[in-house]
């Protein structure tokens, strides 16, 4: 069954029991979303995507509230703007945006200055390289969930990793800060897939981008397991 | 890292197995008592008995901030220094008592033997100043205190009438002085679509901070087809000036539970959950004990029963599902709503979530009826509500009064403003309200005299700051609170509590930026706008309204 809305004084018409940001994208709206991947189950928390609804106190986030029946949907209101530049001006503040060009792209577009909020306290981490298939920068992290979600029941079912502390302070982290050769990681690299933002990285890539060339990096044999030819056996 | 002896930790966590992947905070709190604190052994000892992955356990350690992942004192001492608190000197205490010991705030004495830390409101604020001394509450501490009271609070019980509070103020109400639950034996009575036309009737809505109407939550939970289905008390009470709740449960526990059974009844439910915050620890003894006597009596143990739950320090785990997924062993992260509680629940079942004040004032209106229980407040806030009065007011406490005294009355008989000063202006609601002036003063205390006045009823705090007050040192810690607090889950919340946090204390220190005003505005709105719960979208009330009445004190 197809429905009929008004989005951005538009008069839409869609199937039933898709959502807002669906809707959109079929009729040629851009929503902009962060955390949402199609892969991965919707919490709606970048907020990125919220649009006005006609009747509603607060913005609703379009990655999980449903298309509905003569509903009246704003996608670029003022509140909605000022929401979306100002999220974007937070992360600014608080991360390192520099492998994340699409958030680069959106900021322009919402006129969000990267600076809006001088002497803001920044999410700063090392650089951790303790196995060999990625790196984790939780410098460039924005807490998207992915990870989390792809390692847990979204995908693997491995529960390598879960979260650090809370609110601002939250970060992924292991149990007890443990290494991910010491966890339940099996390497598959789903995590590394879903990133949108380079804080989890093919090693290789890493390692290119640090300067060392091909030739270099397959000396240090990265990310492959040799055998050997006689045994088949696993050696160093 | 030493080896630990994880035999009494087993023994411990036989009870708590069952329980799976919900015993996990009950294991955690049953490991830091024996443990003193979280040795990754035990955590680990922890998962592999109650099946739940290694980083699972870590991340729910992480959120709560009253379990520790490291060695602390033996002794633990919490010195509140949010807003109430802090009118009574709770900073100058806090730094007397470190530089005795030599340590900051958060830190822990070389030997172990004593840690001090800065907390959150402990809900003591009618007693300010205040901390948690292990798990007592040391009450009006003197700036010059080296022994320890080591008691429970004391109940200040006041206002005009007594109908939730007639047991409160002489301690503990034991079950042969509370009575044989007539409410309840009268609910039996009735079919359970009565019980919830008597309730829809009385105009009961939740006094919890949200206001729903209580009749109409119980219809859902009762409505909705499930083969398990819960009752439980939001004993969560965390709203900065907010104590209420922490009389009823202490003095009167079998209202509450007489409530919960009558609410169960209604819905027909078969279990319920007390939900108690980790800062109340000298309450836990007084609902078990009051759970025992019910049960010994057949109220509970038959076709409903009640356990109840402790909380580790998270002031979003009062969200109603963020409790709910404290309960099922999760960090606090509040859900997507809808779906709603009555229907989606705890366990992903029907779930009816009340708050302790809400549920005191059941049994009132099925023993007196709908009608008698209107006699007190008016046509829109029927019936009797307390309020937390604290701060600089001469006599602080729980007043119990009908809806439609105007603030200037309440204020009246709470003494007046302390030392003959005057009235500045009134924090209402909690952290997540907003302020009134003396302009306000003949405002009626009603949920539609307070909408039109714009200030939110909220929790019943009423937290007065006299003439002297730098209301821009209140804001900064109002600030501090909701960074703290947030769960970090929604990116309006996450970051805008700490940018909000970061701009407030340069007010506060008198240097803001040129453009912080706009900044602070645009942070708030953003908060109040998008974020996904409560928490995000009252982060920035209080602020906003500040604001507004007086915007000269947030000028660069």
């Amino acid at each position: 069954m197809s429905i009929k809305l008004m989005m951005d004084d538009k008069e839409i018409s869609v199937d039933e029991d898709v959502t807002l940001l669906d809707a959109a994208r079929e009729n040629g709206i851009d929503i902009p979303t962060i955390c949402f991947h199609e892969a991965t189950t919707s919490n709606a928390l970048c907020r990125i995507c919220v649009v006005e609804v006609d009747g509603q106190r607060v913005l609703q986030p379009a990655c999980i509230v449903k298309a509905g029946a003569s509903m009246k949907v704003q996608t670029r209101s003022e509140k909605v703007v000022r929401a979306r530049r100002t999220i974007l001006e937070m992360l600014a503040s608080t991360m390192d945006l520099s492998d994340a060009p699409e958030i680069q792209q959106m900021m322009v577009e919402y006129g969000a200055s990267s600076n809006r909020f001088p002497d803001a306290q920044r999410r700063e981490s090392e650089v951790r390289d303790d196995n060999p298939m990625y790196v984790r920068d939780y410098s460039k992290c924005l807490l998207c969930w992915r990870c989390v979600q792809v390692c847990a029941e979204d995908a693997q079912y491995t529960y390598a990793i879960n979260f650090d502390g809370r609110g601002y302070e939250t970060q992924i982290g292991t149990f007890f800060e443990r290494t991910i050769p010491q966890t339940t990681c099996v390497l598959c690299g789903q995590c590394v897939g879903v990133c949108p933002t380079g804080a989890l990285k093919p090693k290789r890539e890493y390692l290119l981008e640090q300067g060392l060339s091909p030739q270099e990096i397959s000396v240090l044999n990265m990310g492959r397991k040799r055998r050997s030819k006689v045994t088949g056996q696993k050696s160093e | 890292m030493s080896e630990i002896d994880l035999t009494p930790l087993q023994l411990a966590l036989e009870k708590i197995i069952p329980l799976g992947r919900s015993g996990l905070l009950p294991a955690l709190h049953a490991a830091q008592k024996i443990y003193g604190w979280l040795p990754q052994e035990a955590a680990a000892a922890v998962a592999k008995n109650l099946k739940v992955p290694l980083a699972d356990v870590h991340g729910v350690i992480e959120f709560y901030s009253l379990f520790y992942n490291e060695p602390i004192g033996r002794r633990v001492i919490r010195v509140c220094t949010d807003p109430a608190c802090a009118l009574k000197n709770a900073d100058g205490l806090l730094d007397h008592l470190c530089s005795n010991h030599g340590i900051e705030p958060g830190q822990t004495t070389p030997d172990l033997s004593l840690t001090i830390e800065r907390s959150p409101c402990l809900g003591l604020c009618d007693q300010a100043p205040a901390a948690l001394v292990d798990d007592h509450a040391e009450t009006n501490i003197s700036p010059d205190f080296h022994s320890y009271d080591l008691g429970i609070p004391q109940s200040l019980v006041y206002g005009s009438i007594h109908e939730l509070t007639g047991n409160c103020g002489d301690g503990t109400t034991t079950l042969a002085k509370y009575g044989d639950y007539p409410a309840f034996k009268k609910a039996l009575t009735m079919r359970p679509e009565e019980v919830i036309a008597e309730i829809k009737a009385a105009g009961l809505v939740g006094r919890g901070g949200a206001a729903f109407p209580t009749g109409v939550k119980w219809e859902g939970a009762a409505r909705a087809e499930a083969i398990q289905k819960y009752v439980i008390c939001n004993a969560d009470e965390s709203e900065p000036g907010t104590f209420k709740d922490r009389v009823l449960l202490l003095d009167d526990p079998h209202r509450i539970i007489e409530g919960m059974c009558i609410a169960a009844y209604a819905t027909g439910a078969a279990k319920g959950y007390i939900y108690l915050r980790g800062e109340y620890p000298y309450i836990a003894p007084v609902l078990e004990d009051a759970l025992k006597e019910a049960r010994g009596a057949g109220y509970l143990g038959r076709d409903f029963d009640i356990e109840m739950r402790v909380g580790a320090g998270a002031y979003i785990c009062g969200e109603e599902t963020a409790l709910f997924e404290s309960i099922e062993g999760r960090r606090g992260f509040p859900r997507v709503k809808p779906p709603f509680p009555v229907t989606h629940g705890v366990f992903g079942r029907p779930t009816v979530i009340n708050n302790v004040e809400t549920l005191c004032n059941v049994p009132l209106i099925i023993r007196k009826g709908a009608v008698a229980y209107r006699q007190y407040g008016t046509d829109k806030s029927p019936g009797p509500k307390l309020f937390c009065v604290s701060g600089d007011i001469l006599k602080p406490g729980v007043y119990e009064i009908p809806f439609g005294v105007t603030l200037r009355e309440l204020l009246v008989m709470a003494g007046g403003v302390a030392d003959r000063r005057k009235l500045q202006s009134v924090l209402f609601g909690g952290a997540a309200g907003a302020f009134a002036t003396p302009d306000h003063l003949d405002v009626r205390l009603t949920f539609e005299d307070l909408r039109a006045a714009g200030l939110p009823l909220g929790s019943g705090v009423v937290m007065v700051f006299d003439e002297t007050r730098d209301m821009r040192d209140v804001l900064s810690r109002l600030g501090r609170f909701f960074a703290h607090e947030s769960c970090g889950k929604c990116y309006p919340c996450q970051m805008g509590t700490q940018r909000q946090m970061e701009i407030l204390n340069r007010i506060a220190k008198n240097e803001a930026f040129p453009g912080d005003f706009v900044r602070l505005q645009d942070v708030g709105w953003t908060m109040t706008d998008a974020s996904l719960c409560g928490l995000g979208q009252t982060a920035a009330s209080a602020v906003l309204s500040a604001m507004k009445l007086w915007p000269e004190l947030f000028e660069g």
